[in-house]
């Protein structure tokens, strides 16, 4: 499947949810957010949402910043 | 002494916030933040790096029984990107606070404060504690707290100009007229700037560059720490009122009487 992942288009296969996504990423136990096509994607939900052929995907997560 | 600040539903010790951008490395990070005193610490949002191997944001690793994130939508220069930022923060940090900003000008990094406001009654309704930075425009800043905001963070001068506080008078103006708190964010470039925002009974200061930038971060630290509480009691004593003459401090009393006729 090929997803757009912070602006970089990635073929990933035997992704089907977001959780999947998290963890072929290795971000299972990190502190992100999850955005699919703009819309947030709540903690402990991400088992239920199912990406689609071209979800755009924002991961985000805090930097330094003043 | 109970002398807290209260931001919303917050209580704070200290009247120091800090920024986390720009330090040399996490180790003098983490020390300036100690000798800060600081409890409440400002983070930006962005994109995780994708490679597998990135180390995890150093930002994670704080101790946040002892500190308070301050996500921020630096960066933003429209409403909608400010709303969608902050909306992401509160879902990494699962707090309600956010340092609204939206940035109107690139070279001056002055806010859009028409922008600022709309987003910022978006966020009160959706639950958020929302600390707008703002320019020092009483007026806006009167619309702010109607809005719901729960405290108002005009600048001092540029973000990381180091200039101090440009216009004092503004300051005051708006320090008086607001029941919610006043925090001077940016412009501060050394310990005396702080102390004067305090002076001027602002209820705290948020700050970055004066720290990460200076020659010694974890010592500037600390003395805008010693600047914070300085300022802040002077406030509460009082000063004495400015007067163009002198007014002896001794006794004109019980002075000795000239020698007649001298040595």
């Amino acid at each position: 499947m090929k997803l757009l992942i912070n602006g970089e288009e990635r073929e990933l296969t035997g992704v089907a949810t977001v959780q999947d996504l998290i963890v072929e990423l290795g971000l299972g136990d990190r502190r992100v957010a999850v955005e699919v096509n703009q819309r947030i994607v709540k903690r402990g939900t991400y088992a239920d949402h199912a990406l689609a052929e071209g979800d755009v995907i924002e991961i985000v997560h805090f930097v330094g910043g003043g | 002494m109970d002398d807290a600040l209260r931001i919303g539903k917050h209580v704070f010790r200290s009247r120091l916030l800090v920024g986390t951008g720009k330090y040399a490395n996490n180790d003098v990070a983490r020390a300036a933040l100690e000798a800060s005193g600081a409890e409440v610490v400002t983070v930006a949002v962005r994109r995780v790096n994708l490679d597998r191997d990135a180390p995890d944001s150093f930002w994670n690793s704080l101790d946040l029984t002892r500190y308070t994130l301050l996500p921020n939508t630096a960066g933003c220069t429209t409403r909608d990107e400010a709303i969608r930022t902050a909306m992401l923060a509160r879902e990494v940090g699962m707090g309600d606070l956010v340092k609204l900003e939206v940035i109107a000008d690139a070279k001056t990094l002055f806010p859009d404060n028409q922008a600022t406001l709309e987003a910022a009654k978006f966020l009160v309704e959706e639950g958020f504690t929302v600390l707008p930075y703002i320019t020092d425009d009483l007026v806006t800043c009167k619309k702010l707290q109607d809005a719901g905001c729960a405290a108002v963070m005009p600048l001092g001068a540029p973000i990381g100009s180091g200039l101090g506080l440009r216009n004092p008078v503004n300051i005051r103006l708006i320090v008086e007229a607001m029941d919610i708190p006043v925090v001077v964010d940016a412009g501060v470039g050394t310990a005396s700037d702080a102390a004067v925002a305090m002076e001027l009974g602002c209820d705290a200061v948020l700050m970055n560059t004066a720290i990460a930038g200076a020659k010694d971060p974890v010592k500037m630290a600390h003395a805008m720490r010693m600047a914070i509480d300085a300022g802040r009691l002077a406030y509460q004593a009082g000063r004495i009122p400015m007067k163009l003459y002198a007014t002896a401090s001794s006794p004109v009393e019980g002075l000795i009487t000239p020698g007649a006729g001298g040595i």
